[in-house]
């Protein structure tokens, strides 16, 4: 059991199999274990999901560089104050995508998905719409399974290293990622996840990875934000049956080559975007010395 | 990587902020914890490159000291990995290794580390990215080694028949062999076979393969 692409998992669900059912077979079949471990280690991730963008919001946790913190905590109590601008759900996926960088870079646990830096947005989609929609854990975990084979097939064919592809690669396809789990729990169809798939990854094509010091801090938080946004967006479009121009595999194809094409300055190196500009080399200068 | 598990995608559960600089350097120092077989009594970290460079914004430091430990990429316990070795009496130092002539992966840590027995063992790992690691040098002889099935590395005379005779004693244990590779230094000289397999080997299997004179030293790494 196993497909190599959308149209061959898309098959597979025209059959009558969930995209959840089919990673879980995918598991069983090729990881040689038990469909009840596969749910098992996917429960214990949320779990450490669940708790990584929540403890921010009432611990303020200190980074490593000193670069972020307290962002989550900020954004709730403007919640609470009730001047929020964004909307219920998106105020509350912005807390959340902000909250789980902050716990990777106090050296707090968290799940890569697909990566360290990106790990916010898959959680923020996750947690806002479990609240607003009182989603069950089972519906957490379908979007959990889809959001996988989405970035099961972007690790395949395309990259989710930054230093490979750049941003786009990760808050990219964490976002393309977020996009098919929401669409999935809010009861769209296997089709529209990857309608929703390929339109997020289009949004964020061309996203540099520029860290300032080398550090999974900023711009990767708030680059976090942007991710969580976008996959809403983008599951709200395919939900009313907004199709994706490009299909998503074209679209994964396209994101590698604009990928392979970034000057090394832009791959994770600190060497260029915001690392480079005055204040990013200053902090640099701050954090790990050396300078002239 | 032939198979990317879901869990690859989401996962791994880790303790932040780099999946190659923390979780990485982690799993390359606990590979290396589980080889030396015995507890530590001191360890000697040179790092290259990237590792080099960010190590302390990445706590890659922690990560690797906490590997020594016996800690998982998610055990907390990494961030306090420093005082938890100076309870345990486990000495260790940093050195960086900044020549740019070196051809290293930029993610390169080099390890010696000396057992409380005094057996010393050097492991050079590299952090490939998404928390995958290889291992690719035992002291000094270059190996790949990933540590992602249960494994036996013997250290041999570069002889007729000393791997035939690991291989005989593994079947008769009913130990089905994923992977076996060989790597010397030189023709004659001292070898290692790195045995992978689906099955955990037990120790009695091993006292059996030692009983070979031409083998020097075995070490038996648990999953």
């Amino acid at each position: 059991m196993d497909f190599n692409s959308s149209s061959e998992l898309l098959a597979l669900c025209e059959k009558g199999m969930s995209i959840r059912q089919v990673m879980v077979a995918r598991e069983v079949t090729l990881g040689e274990t038990e469909s009840e471990t596969v749910e098992a280690k996917m429960k214990k991730a949320l779990s450490v999901m669940r708790n990584s963008a929540h403890t921010p919001i009432k611990t303020v946790l200190p980074s490593t560089g000193g670069l972020i913190g307290g962002e989550a905590e900020k954004l709730s109590k403007h919640m609470e104050s009730g001047k929020s601008i964004c909307g219920s759900v998106m105020t509350k996926a912005l807390i959340y995508s902000q909250a789980v960088p902050e716990m990777n870079a106090s050296m707090g646990v968290i799940v890569a998905a697909p990566t360290a830096g990106s790990a916010g947005v898959l959680p923020a989609v996750l947690f806002a719409l479990e609240e607003e929609f009182n989603l069950t854990e089972e519906q957490l975990l379908d979007g959990m399974f889809t959001a996988g084979a989405v970035g099961y097939l972007l690790m395949k064919h395309a990259s989710v290293s930054g230093a490979q592809a750049g941003c786009q690669a990760e808050v990219g396809s964490a976002s393309a990622m977020a996009a098919a789990a929401a669409v999935i729990m809010m009861g769209g169809t296997p089709q529209q996840c990857f309608d929703a798939a390929s339109i997020a990854l289009s949004n964020l094509l061309g996203l540099v990875c520029d860290p300032i010091a080398g550090l999974v801090e900023a711009p990767c938080q708030s680059r976090n934000a942007i991710g969580a946004a976008n996959a809403i967006t983008c599951a709200e479009m395919a939900l009313s049956g907004i199709k994706a121009v490009v299909p998503f595999e074209e679209m994964s194809a396209a994101m590698l080559r604009i990928g392979v094409k970034m000057p090394g300055e832009l791959r994770e190196t600190a060497l260029g975007g915001c690392a480079a500009t005055p204040t990013g080399c200053a902090h640099n200068c701050r954090i790990f010395g050396g300078c002239k | 990587m032939a198979f990317i598990s879901v869990f690859d995608v989401i996962g791994p559960n880790m303790v932040g902020p780099s999946s190659s600089h923390t979780a990485g350097a982690a799993s390359i120092a606990l590979l290396a914890k589980k080889m030396i077989g015995e507890p530590i009594k001191s360890v000697e970290f040179t790092l290259y490159g990237s590792f080099a460079k960010t190590y302390k914004g990445h706590g890659t430091d922690k990560a690797l000291v906490g590997g020594m430990l016996g800690f998982e990429t998610d055990d907390v316990r990494i961030r306090d990995s420093f005082s938890i070795a100076a309870e345990n009496g486990l000495e260790f130092c940093f050195l960086c290794n900044n020549d740019e002539d070196e051809d290293v992966h930029p993610n390169t840590v080099d390890m010696f580390i000396t057992g409380q027995s005094g057996r010393q063992l050097t492991v050079r790992g590299e952090s490939l990215g998404g928390g995958k690691v290889m291992l690719t040098r035992i002291n000094g002889v270059k190996v790949q080694f990933t540590g992602e099935y249960h494994a036996l590395i013997v250290i041999q005379h570069d002889h007729p028949g000393v791997v035939a005779g690991i291989t005989s004693v593994l079947s008769s244990w009913d130990v089905n062999i994923a992977y076996l590779r060989v790597f010397r230094e030189e023709k004659g000289g001292l070898a290692y076979t790195i045995v992978e397999s689906d099955e955990e080997i037990t120790e009695k299997a091993v006292d059996v393969i030692k009983k070979n004179p031409a083998i020097k030293d075995i070490m038996l790494v648990k999953r």
